[in-house]
């Protein structure tokens, strides 16, 4: 059946990517399937669950309900980019362990990026704020009491912390797209 | 090294920094080189013969290897299933349920396999089905299981497939003196277990054997069936459970592993199979239950008899779900001293998914109707709610149920303690309600765990269990036991799980055992290397071995002198090094003559009080504060305790006011999905949410643990019930207490008057 494909260039986590993908495929599949980062989960895939939440552009977006073109140009972080290079935690994520917001962690990747966005637009967020920041994210483990003890406990924490790699990059190299190339070499959709 | 970690502290999850981090690696998250992706081939209905099956549509797309059906299978077809070998590979000549797959299409891609699986096409006649327990219990009801499957089963020409009963005392002379009885019917929906990790699978040719990987629960068990199915032996079967990303109950029993053991063999590739939410829906689910209860009291609230029938509406094939309505009905009659008490609970086959474990396993159906209808008697008798249950409740010893494990706890502690948390009797703001239930469930009555520890040259160890972390946690609480027992910070502890071929078998992670059975084995492993451990250091010491004493991770010498084990290891092991292996085991062997084939090791015990308001405009429940109280014995983790605790009972608030399944007239699931299907969410959590655990080590666990993770779940629904009766005067008998049944309910109320049963 043929499908119609296009280049796509991207930094995600503040690394230029390129990839050939499908007219169709949503940024979910681009991320997990063709540059292999499986730390963004897929459940419902109808924009319901939050296990698929990245930032497109500074955003909080459903990963599942984006197409992979749309992202074409965009910084994207996604869990894996919370953490240092030196794979120091983020206070954020330091805090969902301290607190034990964590307990099968399928839908942690997405709290996370939720708790990130959140905290990235109210750096000491209400209770009210973080109920509904973080309503679009399902825990079926049900430790939503943590979770908010985490996002409390990373909000006192200094908000230069709370940056991601991709934003500090964008902020001191004006843009990490600066660095991103089109390449079809070694793509195989 | 750090300190030793202990039990009885709440040290970070072990596994926790590969689940902030995105690096932790669930099923579909493993990319196997050369690996093939399945679709299921479905029919848009329930029940349906299948008069043919048109591949070659499907077949003619370049990149599609496979279209496998029953008629490709060995014949007949082979049956499996936990507890009767009755659910087939593939349909076998009808499908007997909305999503039961046809045929497995194998393709090159995901999204190719989806796209061959709607061209396959599937020439079917539907037929008459039953999806209700009426509908499945009348006269001329069209059979689910043919009785050639039900061989000497007298039911077999009905959709009853087995009836349990439980009885003691004298049940008719106790209807007969009793001045008060109470008798009502309820209703518990079919709700789904929603994890928000979909099952996923996959099979591959490993070498001259196989191996598969599953979110599955209990890979031994896995292991088994996929051996004898394709006549490999255990040896040559290896399971991999990578930690599942939630269960509840749901990953407990094999459901497309089969299908994709028997495309792998035929393609000699690996397939793998990651399951939409929707399939997942069809795959799990809570059985439907509609309760009558009939309860006669004395005069001063004492219970004379329990008369509790409950139909459990069970799905197609068995799976676990029979086991569920004998083991979850059993304690019917609650935690109470009842003189007479009937039960009968009748399993019903019925044309949908078919019904399995979910945390709770059939205790919250019966639960509900028999917790409210002690609420409904202790109005009629003008007698407390607390008080009725506190006049009633067994104590510690007491053979509440003739013949079964005697109460194990100081339950009445539990009840005091979340009564006094919420201020029970003390004045309620206008427009809210209290309710206030209590709950047991039994917890395994057979089992059987073994672990493997190695306590390494340096002091590290390496902990083997066959467990599955789905969540609750027991990879931290092995640890924990495991460095408590020899010493070792807990970041010095690995502990593997999840591989046939390196763990030593575990029965299976179910029933909340994990920390008492899988714990026992692993300290029983621990106290085989202190051994080894005394051993060596009297001959380093030249003291007599039986005068040392190893525990908490020092080694004690009769001069009194305490080492650690590693001032022991270096010198003892000397220059070749080596290291210490503990084998350790515990068992529950059954018991033949017990009706559920063994008595419970423990019983949970949980006290729910809710305090809800009422919109009654729009019949909007809110729960203003949520107490649970559970009898654990010891918390060796007591973050995870709660945890468990606070995720039990937000479960329990989602079958309370909002989860169920609904149908059309064909059978198929309308709300299929996160869109209809509604989950608690971080919006419709309890104002206040407060967990407690009652400590008084009297469990058969490690330093007095018990199991606990299901407690919280068995009395959100009466307890809520209750709340808003209290609130409005309103009762409803039928879940999920839903904004429209609420209002529905107080419409009715206000246009009957008060001679409709309402009290203000």
């Amino acid at each position: 059946m043929p499908t119609m494909t296009m280049p796509i260039s991207l930094a995600v986590n503040g690394i230029p990517r390129v990839a050939r993908v499908a007219a169709h495929h949503t940024l979910l599949e681009v991320l997990r399937d063709d540059l292999a980062l499986t730390g963004t989960k897929e459940c419902c895939l109808v924009g319901e669950c939050g296990a698929c939440t990245v930032m497109v552009d500074g955003r909080v977006v459903d990963s599942c309900l984006v197409l992979a073109v749309e992202a074409d140009g965009a910084d994207v972080v996604t869990v894996e980019g919370l953490a240092g290079r030196d794979g120091r935690l983020s206070a954020l994520q330091g805090a969902f362990l301290d607190k034990g917001a964590v307990q099968c962690g399928f839908c942690i990747p997405g709290q996370l990026m939720a708790a990130h966005a959140l905290l990235a637009q109210h750096p000491h967020p209400t209770q009210a704020e973080i109920e509904e920041g973080l309503a679009g994210n399902l825990c079926r483990c049900g430790c939503y009491e943590q979770i908010f003890d985490a996002v409390r406990a990373a909000s006192d924490a200094a908000p230069e912390t709370l940056e991601t790699p991709a934003a500090r990059a964008a902020r001191t190299a004006g843009g990490a797209r600066a660095g991103a190339r089109t390449s079809d070499e070694g793509l195989d959709q | 090294m750090t300190a030793p970690a202990r039990v009885g502290e709440s040290p970070n999850r072990v596994g926790g920094i590969g689940r902030v981090t995105g690096a932790q690696r669930y099923l579909a998250d493993i990319q196997l080189a050369d690996a093939l992706h399945a679709g299921l081939v479905t029919l848009d209905c329930a029940r349906a013969r299948i008069l043919g099956v048109d591949a070659s549509a499907a077949l003619a797309l370049p990149g599609v290897h496979l279209v496998l059906t029953a008629a490709d299978l060995p014949q007949p077809v082979p049956r499996f299933g936990p507890q009767r070998e009755d659910r087939p590979v593939l349909a076998v000549g009808e499908t007997k349920y909305h999503g039961e797959p046809v045929a497995l299409v194998v393709a090159d891609t995901r999204e190719l396999a989806e796209q061959a699986a709607a061209l396959v096409r599937v020439e079917h006649e539907e037929l008459p089905a039953v999806f209700t327990v009426a509908g499945a219990l009348a006269a001329d009801a069209p059979l689910v299981q043919d009785p050639s499957l039900r061989p000497d089963d007298p039911l077999a020409r009905t959709n009853v497939l087995r009836e349990h009963r439980a009885e003691w005392g004298d049940l008719e002379a106790a209807v007969a003196a009793a001045p008060v009885v109470v008798e009502q019917r309820y209703t518990f929906p079919m709700v789904t277990h929603f994890a928000i990790e979909p099952h996923a699978f996959m099979a591959a040719p490993d070498g001259d054997g196989l191996a598969v990987w599953s979110t599955i629960q209990h890979p031994n068990w896995l292991q088994r069936l996929i051996a004898g199915l394709v006549g490999m032996p255990l040896s040559k079967v290896r399971v991999y459970a990578p930690d599942p990303g939630g269960a509840f109950g749901g990953k407990q029993h094999a459901k497309y592993e089969p299908a994709l053991v028997f495309a792998a063999l035929r393609l000699g590739r690996p397939v793998r199979l990651v399951l939409t939410l929707e399939e997942t829906f069809q795959a799990v689910r809570r059985a439907a239950c509609e309760s009558r209860v009939r309860t006669g009291f004395d005069r001063d609230g004492r219970i004379l008899f329990q008369d509790i029938e409950a139909d459990y509406l069970i799905g197609a094939y068995t799976d676990i779900a029979d086991r569920v309505v004998g083991k979850g009905s059993y304690p019917a009659a609650g935690p109470y001293n009842v003189p007479a008490v009937r039960i009968v609970a009748r399993s019903v086959l019925s044309h949908t998914v078919p019904s399995t474990a979910f945390r709770g396993f059939g205790n919250p159906q019966v639960n509900w109707a028999v917790e409210s209808t002690l609420d409904e008697g202790a109005r009629l008798l003008g007698i407390d709610r607390l008080d009725i249950r506190l006049r009633n409740l067994a104590r510690r010893g007491d053979r509440f149920i003739p013949f079964d494990t005697p109460c194990d706890g100081d339950w009445a502690e539990s009840v005091r303690l979340a009564a006094g948390r919420i201020g029970w009797g003390t004045p309620l703001l206008p427009g809210r309600g209290r309710g206030i239930a209590v709950g047991i469930k039994s917890g395994p009555t057979t089992g059987l765990s073994y672990s493997i520890v190695r306590l390494l040259v340096d002091g590290s160890v390496v902990v083997y269990a066959g467990t599955s972390d789905m969540g609750q946690g027991a990879r931290t609480v092995l640890a924990q036991v495991a460095a408590h027992e020899l010493g070792a910070p807990l970041d010095w502890v690995t502990v593997v799980m999840g591989d046939t071929a390196m763990v030593p078998y575990d029965q299976q992670t179910s029933a909340s055992r994990s920390t008492v059975l899988m714990g026992n084995a692993v300290l029983n492993a621990c106290r085989h290397v202190q051994r080894q451990l005394a051993a060596l250091a009297a001959g380093l010491h030249g003291v007599d071995e039986a005068e040392i004493t190893v525990d908490a991770g020092l080694v004690r010498l009769p001069d009194g002198i305490e080492l650690t084990p590693l001032e022991i290891l270096k010198p003892g092991l000397g220059r070749l090094g080596g290291e210490l292996t503990g084998l350790g085991e515990a068992r529950k062997d059954a018991e033949p003559g017990h009706p559920l084939g063994g008595a419970p090791a423990f019983f949970e015990f949980n006290c729910t009080v809710i305090e809800a308001e009422v919109d009654e405009d729009t019949g909007d429940v809110t729960i203003d504060r949520h107490i649970t109280v559970s009898d654990v014995g010891k918390a060796l983790n007591p973050l995870q305790v709660r945890m468990q605790d606070e995720g039990a009972a937000i479960m329990g608030l989602g079958h309370t006011l909002m989860e169920h399944y609904l149908f059309d007239e064909q059978g198929r699931i309308r709300n299929l999905g996160a869109i209809d299907y509604r989950i608690p969410t971080s919006m419709d959590l309890p104002r206040e949410l407060h967990s407690e655990a009652v400590e008084n080590a009297d469990g058969p666990g490690p330093y007095g643990a018990k199991g606990m993770s299901e407690g919280a779940l068995l009395c959100v629904a009466p307890a809520v019930a209750g709340a808003i009766r209290e609130a409005t005067g309103v009762t409803i008998r039928d879940l999920p207490l839903s904004p429209e049944r609420v209002w529905r309910a107080l419409r009715d109320a206000r246009s009957e008057g008060p001679a409709g049963g309402v009290e203000r």
